[in-house]
């Protein structure tokens, strides 16, 4: 059973073929068997998951049940879950018991969803290999010698090894579409501000969008119809009607004009990811879509930018986490400020405090127009680019990141190679807009590779329908690993 | 540009995190290694393009003046490292 | 060397909302610490700020009243520093875009009207408060004031002497209080005061430089702290020495203030764009809703006592230093059509009366109806003024009506001719002595023999009336 799609799973909860406690059960106990092995999940509580899930099953008995109640979900440890540490992978917070839920933890228990645990990521959603977690690295379930991305490394690598049917996620940088390119499931982060950010521990707030993973198109959509919607405790926070992100998935691809930017095709790309993202394309092209070039100049300022302003709103969020209120306290201080200093050199590791340090640096007196304000321009000039792209297709086709997974430990000492792996998904964050990964290939060593959707603002639905109807014709999506 | 070691000890004092002397060093290579990268966006002419602070060009939602929230300070003090007559403690502020 | 001071302040003022600026937490003041304290005002992870209505149409308020430009787009920015009562290690303020720019101010200065410039006020969160009595060597944070609305009020450096400065403070409190948006309540905190204080040689171009004194929550501390600082600065630079740059505190038990931080420890806030709020948008239409809305402002009242009411401009501007004493005053003289007495005995005894007893005129004994009572009976000479003050007294003491007390203490003045021909009569046969006098050319005498008619009505002979009867008969 813990092969099944979201989809298959709730037709079968619907069917009485198996309840949600039976569900419940099994992937907890394949959680007990492999996790060891990968270090996806971090907290398990196997009490309160019966517990949610005998709820779900008496709702379905007395008919009050929405169709996704019982299934098993993971959720990433950046949401905040009552009564569940929310650790978002740092020391900081590794005493830190939440007293509220997030937006999309709401969504996900009114949906009747069972959480099963809480996913590994990198601290407080800063990287690209999940190598920065307090408690140690998630292994890629194709290889375990392999990184399976970052940061949401947990939640990808959980569905990949089949612990979860379906994991929520963020996405700052690509957190959601790496790490799903890399451990060969379907991820989707949707248009800024359709997902509240609501208890979701910050990283960089005008970046940070939440979004599920999950072994298809078909699953992202469901989970998105749970996950999205107007919350009025985040200001940013789209006031729009809610929509079906399934409604168009049977749709035909006849005429779907489909933009390769070719800044996305240039050196640095590896050969194997190249040729797995042409066969795709092959794939839509037979479908009946239409291939036109189209430019985005400035991909390579995104660079920069974004680890300009990604840094800038990270090092005052983290501000809040000073020993005061909650979390960490050194045990040892001097005064006041020796207090501050060494809570957060001990509560937080190397790559955050970095980050911490360069967005201190860029925002301070004398530096703000140079990098800060300057940064915001190039921000600018990089949604026009899409802005225009788009002018001339429907969806924006291109590989995840440059290859596929690297080995543990192969870039970790090196901030600067880490960052431009990034390379072709930053943009879309600092745009604002959609943009999915679905599994495409496998390189010459054996590891996933994805291929890169990216839609216009709020196209949420017609990513899934090409997604869909790629899954329809391959079977990336359906291969798991042998563990 | 080039963070020397008084820039290194300035901003992590401002961020509030100890670093000492040796750890300075090694911190400031990998920062200039950053702002190595960073530092290519000072190539790009950009006069007269308006900075971007959020995705959406929409305008702030605004609030009714109504109570909604009620107390909690047993739930949210649980989880905080000292706390005595409902007040939270930290060392001695002197002003 | 004769040295010219000028001054520029900053002041605080606490928005009288019902909630926090970016939370549905009550903002009543008093509350045990740290209940009025949600998980925005903690820095929950994960929790936003979402902005209060109130706190805006406030903020556009005392932008029309100060005459200033409303911005309709205006931004919040993060202030970074790091503090136990400023939980999230950011205020939200606003600094490049703030909601109001380019005001100004009238105030009065002995007899003198000045204006002075207000720069701009913008909206932010104050922050909560740290107790710094014994918890076992530690300092206890309350953090139920984190998150209360404040504008912040800038002036030009417009003003030059410590009376200007109190003066444009006393207004500012006065239109806010009128405005009814801040409950001017100082010992609270909800009015507070920050001030830039420079010395520089007379005819000097350029400021001296200056040094800020924080958090003055009351005009007399302001005053004292204010004249210290001036000849603390004087004397500095007269012995030689050079003034730095510094914020510093007022300590009300020995009368000076003291550095609390240099220039170069001074902050390095790295303000930028809250990235959790967008801009505010205003539109036109909002104005005009708040503009029609606001009551008539006190520089527009006091003009028009001056012309309705023949009161003048100094009674006019006591009479409009609150918005209060300003209904007060117009009830009773429209109702009695005598401004002047009006004004007279509210600024006079009711003033007076009032100070002693550490009241406001919201808690006056004697409603203005009642003070119409009265001063209709001295319009009409019913009552002499000494008359009028026994029964101003009887009338703060109980709920009677002036008429009632003339009634019940037979207080009417006496004004029948016979009768006072009477008692003068008698005056003059008891006393030869002054009527001699008089008749020598002594005027006095004159009003020896009055005060002995007055003694015989038992104060309630018309003085006036005494006065002529006394020369006739003595003619």
């Amino acid at each position: 059973m813990t092969k099944a799609t979201l989809k298959q799973l709730s037709q079968q909860l619907a069917a009485g073929a198996v309840s949600g406690v039976e569900l419940a059960t099994q992937y907890l106990d394949r959680i007990e068997a492999l996790n060891p092995q990968l270090n996806a999940v971090i907290t398990v509580d196997r009490a309160k998951t019966l517990a949610e899930a005998a709820a779900a099953d008496s709702a379905r008995a007395a008919g009050t049940a929405g169709p996704l109640a019982g299934v098993p979900i993971l959720h990433k440890d950046i949401f905040c879950q009552q009564g569940w540490k929310t650790s978002c992978g740092s020391r900081m917070l590794d005493n830190f018991i939440s007293p509220y839920d997030a937006h999309v933890v709401e969504q996900c228990r009114a949906a009747g969803l069972v959480t099963l645990g809480r996913a590994n990521m990198d601290e407080f959603a800063m990287g690209s290999s999940n190598e920065n977690s307090f408690y140690g690295p998630v292994k890629n379930p194709w290889d375990l010698n392999a990184i399976p991305g970052g940061s949401s490394g947990g939640s990808a690598a959980a569905v990949a090894a089949r612990l979860a049917p379906v994991a929520t996620a963020t996405d700052t940088g690509g957190s959601i579409r790496q790490p799903a390119s890399h451990c060969g499931v379907t991820g989707i982060k949707p248009t800024y501000g359709v997902v509240s950010r609501y208890g979701m521990v910050a990283f960089a707030s005008s970046l940070d969008q939440g979004g599920p993973i999950a072994q298809t198109a078909e699953d992202c959509a469901l989970m998105l119809n749970v996950m999205a919607g107007f919350d009025e405790r985040d200001s940013t926070s789209l006031e729009r009607d809610k929509e079906d992100y399934t409604r168009q998935l049977d749709r035909p691809l006849n005429g779907l004009r489909v933009g390769l930017p070719r800044e996305y095709f240039a050196a640095g790309l590896d050969a194997d990811v190249a040729r797995i993202v042409d066969e795709a394309v092959s794939e839509l092209k037979k479908q009946g879509a239409q291939v036109v070039e189209v430019s985005l100049p400035n991909t390579e300022l995104s660079i920069p930018a974004y680890y300009v302003i990604a840094p800038a709103e990270a090092s005052t969020n983290l501000s809040r986490y000073d020993g005061v209120r909650y979390g960490h306290r050194a045990a040892e201080y001097k005064d006041l400020v020796d207090m501050y200093e060494k809570t957060r050199a001990e509560g937080f590791g190397d790559e955050v405090k970095r980050r911490i340090l360069v967005g201190s640096y860029v925002l301070s007196h004398g530096y703000y127009d140079a990098y800060y304000l300057k940064a915001q321009k190039i921000r600018r000039l990089i949604a026009n680019d899409f802005t225009a792209a788009f002018e001339q297709c429907d969806v924006i086709l291109g590989p995840v990141a440059p290859t596929a997974a690297f080995n543990l430990g192969q870039l970790s000492s090196d901030p600067v190679q880490m960052y431009l792996s990034d390379i072709y998904t930053l943009s879309v964050n600092l745009a604002g807009l959609p943009g999915m990964s679905v599994p495409a290939g496998f390189d010459r060593n054996g590891r996933p590779v994805g291929l890169q959707i990216i839609g216009n603002y709020f196209s949420e639905a017609t990513m899934l329908n090409v997604a869909h109807q790629f899954q329809l014709a391959t079977d990336w999506h359906s291969r798991a690993p042998a563990l | 540009m080039s963070l020397t070691h008084q820039d290194v000890a300035r901003i992590a004092k401002l961020a509030r995190i100890s670093v000492n002397d040796e750890e300075i060093a090694a911190v400031g290579e990998k920062l200039n290694n950053i702002f190595g990268l960073i530092e290519k966006m000072q190539a790009v002419n950009t006069d007269g393009i308006e900075p971007m602070a959020h995705p959406q060009d929409v305008s702030l939602r605004l609030r009714e003046d109504v109570v909604t929230q009620t107390n909690q300070r047993e739930a949210f003090q649980a989880v905080a490292p000292q706390v005595e007559k409902g007040l939270f403690l930290v060392p001695k502020v002197i002003e | 060397m004769k040295w010219e001071v000028v001054i520029g302040l900053e002041v605080h003022v606490q928005l009288n909302t019902k909630t926090k600026i970016f939370s549905g937490t009550s903002t009543a003041f008093g509350a045990e610490p740290n209940t009025q304290a949600s998980a925005v005002e903690l820095a929950f992870p994960g929790v936003l700020p979402v902005m209060n209505k109130a706190v805006v149409d406030k903020a556009i308020r005392l932008g029309l009243a100060l005459d200033a430009r409303i911005n309709q787009k205006n931004v919040f920015a993060r202030k970074n520093y790091f503090y136990p009562d400023l939980p999230k290690g950011y205020q939200i303020s606003q600094m490049e875009l703030p909601i109001v720019e380019g005001g100004k101010l009238v105030i009065l200065v002995g007899e003198e009207e000045k204006t002075v410039r207000v720069t701009r006020a913008h909206m932010e969160e104050d922050a909560g408060k740290s107790l710094h009595e014994d918890f076992q060597g530690m300092t206890g944070i309350d953090l139920n004031r984190a998150g209360t609305p404040l504008l912040e009020v800038v002036s030009e450096p417009d003003m030059r002497s410590a009376e200007e400065a109190v003066a444009y403070a006393r207004t500012l409190h006065t239109l806010v209080t009128w405005l009814g948006i801040c409950d001017g309540n100082m010992q609270e905190g909800s009015f507070r005061v920050d001030a830039n204080v420079s010395v520089r040689p007379f005819g000097q171009q350029e400021f001296g430089t200056r040094r800020e004194i924080k958090n003055l929550n009351s005009f007399r501390f302001l005053e004292q702290a204010i004249k210290y600082e001036i000849q603390w600065q004087i004397d500095t630079l007269e012995d030689g020495g050079r003034v730095e740059q510094a914020t510093v505190l007022f300590d009300p038990d020995s009368g000076e203030t003291r550095m609390m931080r240099s220039k170069e420890d001074a902050h390095d806030y790295r303000y930028f764009p809250d990235p959790d709020l967008l801009p505010v948008r205003i539109s036109g239409a909002q104005i005009e809703a708040i503009r029609a809305d606001m009551p008539e402002l006190p520089g527009a009242m006091k003009a028009r006592f001056v012309d309705a009411f023949g009161v003048s401009a100094y009674d006019a501007a006591l009479l409009t230093s609150s918005r209060a004493t300003a209904e007060f005053f117009e009830a009773v003289a429209s109702a009695s059509a005598q401004g002047k007495l009006a004004a007279n005995w509210i600024n006079g005894e009711i003033a007076a009366r009032l100070n002693r007893e550490g009241k406001d005129i919201g808690a006056c004994p004697i409603s203005a109806e009642r003070l119409i009572g009265l001063i209709v009976r001295i319009a009409d000479n019913t009552l002499s003024s000494k008359l009028a003050k026994q029964v101003f007294d009887a009338l703060w003491e109980s709920d009677l009506t002036a008429d009632a007390i003339i009634e019940r203490d037979g207080l009417k003045q006496v004004s029948d001719v016979g009768a006072i021909e009477k008692m003068v009569e008698e005056a003059i046969a008891a006393n030869p002595k002054a009527v001699e006098e008089f008749r020598a050319g002594k005027e006095k005498a004159l009003n020896a023999l009055a005060g002995q008619v007055m003694k015989a009505s038992k104060g309630k002979a018309n003085p006036a009336q005494v006065q002529d009867i006394l020369r006739q008969k003595l003619s």
